[in-house]
């Protein structure tokens, strides 16, 4: 497996909530990415958020992991929730929180946020 | 006949994968030709999570999603009532 997807799966499987995206959440470049960062962040959901824009490969190699052609992408604990479609009508139908509860526990709203840098070796 | 638009063309794709469909529907979001919202209402989602009933639209609209005629696809799947 490319070292870039091992990156990608590692990130998937450790963080909290997962959220790959066009942009960062300071400077967001695409609408459907804006919806799934707002449906999270109404629930103070902990945000690790990855820069698609960063590098072509990294879509390609997420895609291929995921089976999900679109960006943005969201994982909670592992699993693939879906694009912002999804995020969102779970935010209102009230499944996202219950969702969030149930695999991060009821005190998940940190509401924290951080980016990651796939491309730039960790020191 | 007339060269289908790409709204019609998306359609028809969507309509031969859900040839059960009890709606299918594509809407222009943005008058722009590339800019889709999917709404799909089909017994094939009973019973499966939204995740894979957006997979099912993903699939079938493959080709579109990948050559760029779609630039952006929103997608409502309901199964049956």
């Amino acid at each position: 497996m490319s070292e870039l997807r091992e990156k990608i799966r590692d990130v998937i499987e450790t963080e909290p909530v997962v959220l790959f995206m066009k942009g960062t959440p300071r400077l967001i470049m695409c609408g459907n990415s804006d919806r799934a960062l707002q449906a999270l962040r109404a629930l103070g959901a902990p945000v690790t958020s990855i820069d698609v824009l960063g590098d072509p490969q990294i879509r390609q190699e997420l895609s291929s992991l995921s089976g999900w052609p679109t960006i943005p992408q969201v994982f909670v604990k592992g699993e693939l929730v879906g694009g912002a479609d999804i995020v969102q009508e779970l935010a209102e139908s009230g499944e996202l929180g219950a969702t969030l509860s149930s695999r991060l526990g009821d005190d998940y709203a940190t509401g924290e946020e951080r980016v990651v840098d796939l491309l730039t070796p960790a020191r | 006949m007339p060269a289908a638009t790409p709204t019609r063309s998306l359609e028809l794709l969507l309509e031969r994968a859900f040839p059960d469909a009890a709606e299918v529907r594509v809407v222009d979001r943005t008058g722009g030709g590339d800019h889709f919202q999917a709404i799909v209402t089909s017994d094939r989602f009973a019973g499966l999570p939204l995740v894979e009933q957006h997979r099912l639209v993903y699939d079938a609209l493959a080709e579109p999603l990948a050559d760029g005629t779609i630039h952006e696809l929103r997608i409502r799947t309901r199964g049956p009532a």
